[in-house]
């Protein structure tokens, strides 16, 4: 589904991301860990297509396409769906006309004819209870006045409503207590399929007590250093992140 | 990030969708401006003697005044005497008596622009009085709000039918001499609505009124005089549009609002002037007084404006609040985008005690455009308990714009509370980025983002404008970000 | 237009009559017929709008009386700052006293002396640094203080130096039925990466009439750090007048604290153009006033390029008859991207007899920017004076302590201890029951 080839990425001129590999298939969860710094969220964001960043060499394939030249919408229209590790407040904007504006862009985008008012509802209605959103945030403008909690599940929410195929979460355990996180990580657990894949990006292995990866990568001066299975994130907690550079280093 | 420019500049040039002209037979008077001039404005209008000498005195005073140079606009010099003062459509001698009656050419013309002329098309409840070039050409609904007692009718039947109460209040807000626009529009001002809602009648339904410039060469200075009595209230719509030419034309009209005890006054406007083209040429000049008095305890007058067009609007709708416990309100959204300028805001001038007042303005400027919102917030000596919220944000699209605030705050009584608060960002990269990763495609989204700053705007206005509103700030809007 | 510029014209001849010539001389009459031009600025003019100067340009003030002053040690003693360990410059009634001053143990290449000394010795260092007052946003009292430019400060600090001690510069005023004007020119001079501490203090002795029109120009070349303090207690009868002018460079900083307690009318002008990226300015203000003065605000701040800083928090206590005015302007030039200006201004209205004009302005002409401001008038918060009188406090009290509480805002952002003590001290005596909290607000 996603293939990241030799990916070289700049802020300011800056080189964050010094060559990335990765191939992401369809049902598979990726984690990728990394102490601060390291380029995780900048990862994140240069496959969602954020200004600001420039991809100065290497390729992002998405289903076997090119997506670099891709504007922000283009890249959601195919599928791909950024949980913000800070989700933004638009004031005045109410939370459900974003919602119902995106998802009707995205079936424009699929030559499926827009939702009307029932449809939606009755789609919104289904997934809130998945995170167990409270009706009144539905109203209200986008993220305004939202605990750190409801953002992150609003985040969820939205994914669930938009259905993507590549679902990026950029540290969305950050700033969630254990309540918090258990609601976010079932919402997401229920998201899983077979045609469905995710990325999570995090600092802590926390989060993958409730979503179980089927990789994790370690990421560090903007290289993946080391790639495994669930047990690593279970090393890294154990030993920090310094054994993996110091290994890494001597190889 | 390299929008797709083409497109850009296909949408930024998309054409002022009310850009056309109408051919009528107009009873035009050629240019200028003398004595002869107005007696002659006067004379064709049938207008007793006083109104005539009334009219006169302005125009001396007039004479010996200057153009404002304070706002923060760039004004080409306006000869005055290459306007023309009078255009009337040429109509059968005794004027349309019924809808049937008036020339099909004009109720195209507000066809085109959506106005709900006709009778059937009453049902929304909206009483439309239609100001063409200077004269006003139907009032409709007029059975209706006669059962009420209400009177909507077009200046120039007011002076003829009421000449009582048009003499008592006319100029009562607005002296003669107030300012240039306001002593220009006293001496030649030609048509206008009138409206008078008895002491207790709530107003059966919306009041609205067009305007339209249509000749070349014309100037529009209507009048508009709103007196609501104890106890009543009435919501007012205004409004207007004109067609594309290459040249500047004047727009300067007069409003006076009263409100006597307990009554309220709504005034909504939603101007759409002709702007000019994108290199700034043609469009109107919007050079307007407006101002309520709250002249009764408990009163309450309301301004709301959407001012998305023009050339150059200069403009401060503002209220005294004179009776104890009367409430003022300004709820403004200014667009500019090319090279259109604003400078508007409002007085809100407390003498009554427990007087209260509430200032929400929102400024938006694109392209080459500049914005400036001045304000006057003033605490008189015995108004006690004063109370002054006001708010002014701007919104900066493309680094060629301009946004300004000029608050001015005169506080002269202790117990008076005065807030205010300005912000000016430019429109946020993490917002539109967040949209668009949700699928939303950037002029969308700009929409979306643009519309949330007015909200607090819009939610005052009447449903029909609110969308109409809406509507028309996203074609203002149209390519301003890329 | 009723302008007394026939006064100024004959004390200037005086002047000149007194003076050598020197490359000065010219600078001076081109001032002097720019002020005969213009005259004295009146209320028809927007940044004079809400202040009369009449009353300035009827005094008939006199800037070249030979009365000598005799003031003791003692008295200079008690209008120190306790505890401050500083250089000082010590002017009376506009003229420098050398008698009075101290400048021991100035580092090596730093320069602190009379300005008359600096015109003969540093010629081009004064003349580069010295604000045009043909200008167009300068007044005519800027001008006129050119004219008569004589004594003053010129301070000067090389490349890299810190200098710990703070400068005192004392401007004390005794009159002896002389109405005398002092035009008082500051040039303070700062090369890159040096860092000093400046105070204006201007102090009435007595209750006489006279007029004090200052002008300091102030260049900080990059990286250099000035903490710059005004404390203006004039005589209650006095007219003062301030011009300060600030040039800053590259990576530039810039603190300003301005108090007003004294004058009849007082103006303060503070306007800096932030010519660098990095530069910024904070301006820090506390006005008080009393019985009928009338005391102006008006501060400027041209960011000219991207990346430029500046703050401004000022507040207002206004008792009795008297009035303040409070303009605050943030100009935002073309293209200078990535600003960040904040501006509050507020008020607290004690009497029903006091009356205040704020304006705080925003002009801006680049679109990736975060501007605000504030302005507020009001009272003492009710719940606050509610809260403090259950806790047994009695009303004035109550309200004593919350209005110093409301100035004490300003204030404590001043780092310098002993001035900070003696602002409050001086803050509190203004407030009834000033023994009282006294006590609540000791350190």
């Amino acid at each position: 589904m996603l293939k990241i080839e030799n990916l070289h990425a700049n802020v300011e001129d800056k080189k964050i991301l010094k060559g990335i590999n990765l191939q992401v298939n369809a049902g598979e969860v990726h984690a990728i860990m990394g102490p601060n710094g390291s380029g995780k969220s900048t990862l994140a964001n240069v496959l969602s297509g954020r200004d600001g960043y420039t991809v100065t060499e290497g390729n992002i394939l998405f289903e076997n396409d090119s997506i670099l030249e891709l504007d922000p919408e283009e890249r959601a229209w195919a599928g791909i769906f950024l949980a913000f590790q800070y989700p933004v407040e638009i004031p005045g904007v109410n939370n459900v006309y974003l919602l119902k504006a995106a998802v009707n862009a995205i079936r424009e985008n699929r030559g499926e004819p827009p939702l009307d008012a029932v449809e939606f509802l009755a789609l919104v209605k289904e997934k809130m209870k998945l995170v167990k959103m409270k009706e009144d945030l539905l109203n209200r403008s986008v993220n305004e006045g939202f605990s750190g909690g409801e953002k992150k599940r609003n985040e969820i929410f939205q994914m669930a409503v938009l259905e993507p195929k590549l679902g990026i979460l950029d540290e969305t355990d950050s700033g969630l207590d254990i309540d918090a996180l258990k609601i976010v990580s079932e919402g997401v657990n229920h998201l899983r399929s077979d045609d469905r894949a995710f990325i999570l990006v995090t600092h802590y292995q926390r989060l993958l007590d409730y979503i179980k990866p089927d990789f994790v990568h370690v990421l560090s001066d903007g290289k993946i250093i080391k790639s495994g299975g669930p047990e690593l994130a279970l090393e890294l907690e154990d030993k920090g992140y310094d054994w993996v550079k110091d290994e890494a280093q001597a190889a | 990030m390299a929008a797709k420019s083409e497109n850009v500049e296909e949408l930024v040039r998309k054409d002022y969708e009310h850009g056309f002209t109408t051919e009528i037979d107009a009873d035009t008077v050629p240019p200028g401006l003398n004595e002869d001039v107005i007696t002659f404005i006067s004379k064709k209008k049938e207008e007793p003697e006083w109104l005539l000498e009334w009219r006169l005195k302005a125009y001396r005073h007039w004479l010996t005044m200057e153009d404002p140079t304070w706002a923060h606009l760039d004004i080409e010099h306006i000869d005055y005497q290459a306007i023309s003062y009078y255009s009337a459509p040429k109509s059968k001698e005794d004027g349309p008596k019924s809808l049937d009656e008036v020339d099909p050419k004009l109720l195209e013309t507000y066809e085109k622009l959506g106005i709900p002329l006709q009778e059937q098309k009453m049902l929304a409840g909206v009483a439309v009085d239609a100001v063409f070039d200077s004269v006003s050409v139907a009032t409709t609904f007029k059975g209706k709000l006669k059962e009420a007692g209400v009177i909507f009718c077009s200046f120039s039947e007011a002076v003829k039918d009421y000449p009582d109460l048009v003499k008592k209040y006319l100029g009562s807000v607005v002296p003669t001499a107030d300012n240039f626009f306001a002593a220009l529009n006293s001496a030649v001002f030609t048509d206008g609505s009138f409206c008078y809602i008895p002491k207790g009648v709530r107003c059966p339904m919306e009041l609205s009124t067009y305007f339209r410039i249509n000749a070349s060469n014309t100037g529009q200075f209507e009048r508009t005089l709103i007196v609501a009595d104890e106890g009543s209230h009435v919501s007012y719509l205004e409004g207007c549009t004109a067609p594309m030419r290459d040249e500047n034309q004047l727009h300067a009209a007069v409003v006076e609002l009263v409100a006597l005890d307990d009554a309220e006054i709504k005034y909504s406007t939603v101007q759409n002037w002709y702007p000019g083209d994108e290199n700034g040429v043609g469009g109107i000049y919007n050079f307007v007084t407006k101002r309520g008095d709250c002249r009764g305890k408990n009163s309450k007058i309301s301004w709301t404006q959407v001012e998305t067009g023009s050339a150059i609007t200069w403009k401060y709708p503002s209220c005294l609040l004179k009776g104890d416990n009367s409430v003022g309100e300004f709820y403004s959204v200014a667009v500019t985008n090319n090279h259109q300028q604003a400078d508007t805001g409002t007085k809100m001038i407390h003498i009554g005690k427990n007087t209260k007042s509430t200032i929400i303005s929102k400024g938006i400027s694109a392209k080459q455009a500049q914005n400036a919102y001045r304000g006057l917030v003033k605490i008189s000596k015995h108004a006690d308990n004063a109370r002054n919220y006001t708010q002014c944000d701007s919104l900066l699209m493309g680094d060629k714009c301009g946004a300004h605030t000029f608050p001015y705050i005169e506080a002269k009584n202790s117990t008076a509370t005065v807030e205010h608060e300005a912000t000016t960002s430019k429109i946020g990269d993490d917002q539109l980025f967040y949209c668009r990763q949700r699928g939303i495609k950037e002029e969308d989204a700009v929409n979306m983002i643009v519309n949330g700053f007015c909200k607090e705007v819009f939610k005052e206005l009447p449903m029909e404008f609110a969308v109409e509103a809406q509507k028309l700030l996203g074609i203002t809007l149209e390519g301003a970000v890329g | 237009m009723s302008n007394n510029t026939e006064h100024y014209l004959a004390d200037h001849e005086r002047l000149q009559d007194k003076l050598e010539k020197n490359w000065l001389s010219e600078k001076r009459l081109s001032a002097l017929s720019g002020f005969e031009q213009n005259g004295f600025p009146n209320t028809r003019q927007e940044n004079w709008k809400y202040t009369d100067v009449r009353a300035i340009a009827r005094g008939d003030f006199t800037a070249t009386s030979d009365a000598e002053v005799s003031i003791s040690h003692e008295e200079i003693a008690n209008i120190r700052f306790n505890d401050l360990d500083c250089y000082e410059l010590t002017f009376v009634n506009g003229k420098f006293r050398h008698d009075l001053s101290q400048l021991e143990g100035l580092p090596e290449g730093v320069i602190v002396c009379d300005l008359a000394e600096a015109i003969e010795k540093y010629e081009n260092l004064v003349s580069a640094n010295m604000t045009n007052e043909a200008e167009s946003n300068v007044s005519s009292f800027t001008a006129l203080n050119t004219a008569f430019v004589q004594h003053g400060a010129f301070i000067y600090l090389p490349k890299k130096v810190v200098l710990e001690k703070p400068i005192n510069l004392l401007y004390l005023a005794k009159d002896q039925e002389t109405n005398f004007a002092a035009h008082p020119r500051n040039v303070i001079v700062m090369e890159s990466q040096s860092s000093a501490v400046v105070i204006e203090s201007y102090i009435g002795l007595d209750d006489s009439q006279y007029f004090t029109n200052a002008v300091s120009d102030l260049s900080l070349a990059a990286a250099a750090r000035l903490d710059h303090y005004k404390v203006q207690q004039e005589s209650m009868n006095s007219y003062h007048i301030g011009y300060l002018k600030a040039q800053q460079h590259k990576d530039s900083y810039l603190e300003s604290h301005s108090i007003s307690l004294g004058g009849a009318i007082v103006r303060n002008d503070i306007h800096s153009q932030l010519d660098a990226a990095g530069a910024e300015i904070v301006m820090n203000g506390l006005y008080m006033t009393s019985g009928k003065q009338h005391v102006d605000n008006h501060t400027r701040v041209d960011h000219l390029k991207p990346h430029t800083l500046s703050t401004e928090n000022y507040r207002g206590v206004l008792n009795d008859r008297s009035r303040a005015v409070f303009n605050g302007k943030v100009i935002v030039h073309k293209d200078a991207q990535k600003i960040e200006a904040h501006q509050n201004n507020a008020n607290l209205l004690l009497s029903d007899d006091a009356e205040i004009d704020t304006k705080p302005e925003l002009e801006i002409y680049a679109d990736d920017v975060k501007c605000s401001h504030g302005a507020t008038v009001g009272q003492l918060d009710k719940d606050m004076l509610f809260y403090l009188r259950s806790r047994a406090i009695d009303e004035d009290t109550a309200r004593s302590l919350l209005t110093f509480a409301f100035a004490e805002e300003v204030i404590s952002k001043i780092k310098l201890a002993p001035i900070r003590h003696r602002l409050e001290y001086l803050v509190v005596g203004q407030l009834p029951d000033a023994d009282l909290i006294r006590e609540f607000t000791n350190e």
